[in-house]
């Protein structure tokens, strides 16, 4: 099974390079760009049938590894 | 005094600090990779700056599982004095032995340069050597040291004196153009609740010798030691 996991900054927390980007997307003539939010994405395979058990296994990775919960948030699909 | 120096893949202060500890201040130094077990008979750790593992995930968040961190932890518990530097206060704040996390500089630069620090709490085994108020000039060095954590944990830190050194302006004002990366209330340090365990953003190794032309982050080893009932060996470097 993959998981596809993204890992974001929790609102309100400030990101240098979002802010950044925004000016740089500014500047380029869009404007209408705001809150702009730079995140990591991650693809893992996990070696697991069970559907649960893999849910579970990611949820995990994601507390333990993948994520600092003070400053983060994550989201994963499994397919 | 007998100091353990963690080496991790990417660590670049490791040897900067063992010549402070060795030959600056005549104690006796083990170096430790982090695939080792933490050695017997160590009176302090130190986790040395640098760039563990590529900075890859988070600052820190990767070294924080190298198999010698579980005797870190351990020795840490036991309440004897570890003190992480730059990446290596990344580490301890990663490993959950001080409260918080880092985020990218403000102005998203790898900042250089020298800083001013002020003590906030000279009454701990890091800063016994200082004065309260004091101001010392250290240098920093990194791209992550805005220091953050919520609001109900940084109350708790203040209120418990674990701040231990803020930005500040060279006569001691703590103002927010002294604040070179946008930490929260200008922290620099800070120490765990038991007061065993120092992370700071600035590196005392870098300032503390009289050929660097600044001696002020000797006072952070000295204070060490002195919490060992020790003082400085005669110098190995003297007359040389």
């Amino acid at each position: 099974m993959k998981a596809k996991i993204h890992v974001t900054l929790k609102q309100g927390i400030l990101d240098p390079q979002g802010k950044a980007i925004e000016h740089a997307l500014d500047s380029l003539g869009f404007q209408n760009a705001g809150n702009v939010r730079v995140g990591k994405y991650m693809e893992v395979d996990v070696n697991e049938t069970d559907r649960a058990k893999a849910d579970a296994q990611v949820k995990q990775m994601c507390e333990k590894l993948l994520a600092n919960t003070v400053i983060e948030e994550y989201r994963y699909e499994l397919g | 005094m007998n100091i353990g120096v963690v080496v991790f893949p990417g660590s670049n202060c490791d040897h900067d600090c063992e010549y402070i500890f060795k030959d600056v201040l005549g104690q006796s130094v083990k170096m430790i990779w982090h695939k080792d077990t933490l050695p017997a008979g160590l009176d302090a750790v130190v986790l040395p700056g640098g760039f563990s593992y590529g900075d890859y995930l988070r600052t820190g968040a990767i070294a924080r599982f190298s198999p010698v961190m579980g005797g870190v932890k351990e020795f840490a518990r036991e309440g004897r004095l570890v003190i992480g530097i730059c990446n290596g206060f990344q580490i301890l704040l990663e490993a959950g032995l001080l409260p918080g996390v880092m985020l990218r500089n403000t102005s998203l630069n790898f900042i250089c340069k020298d800083v001013y620090v002020k003590v906030e709490n000279a009454a701990t085994r890091f800063t016994n050597r200082c004065e309260s108020g004091q101001v010392l000039k250290i240098p920093i060095a990194h791209a992550d040291g805005n220091y953050y954590t919520d609001p109900v944990t940084l109350a708790g830190v203040k209120a418990n004196a674990q701040v231990i050194f803020r930005y500040c302006t060279a006569d001691g004002k703590v103002t927010a153009e002294a604040n070179p990366n946008g930490s929260l209330d200008n922290i620099a340090g800070i120490m765990n609740a038991d007061g065993n365990v120092l992370g700071m953003m600035p590196h005392p190794e870098r300032s503390a010798e009289t050929v660097l032309g600044n001696e002020d982050g000797r006072l952070i080893f000295l204070s060490m030691l002195s919490a060992f009932g020790k003082s400085e060996q005669q110098s190995r470097l003297v007359g040389v």
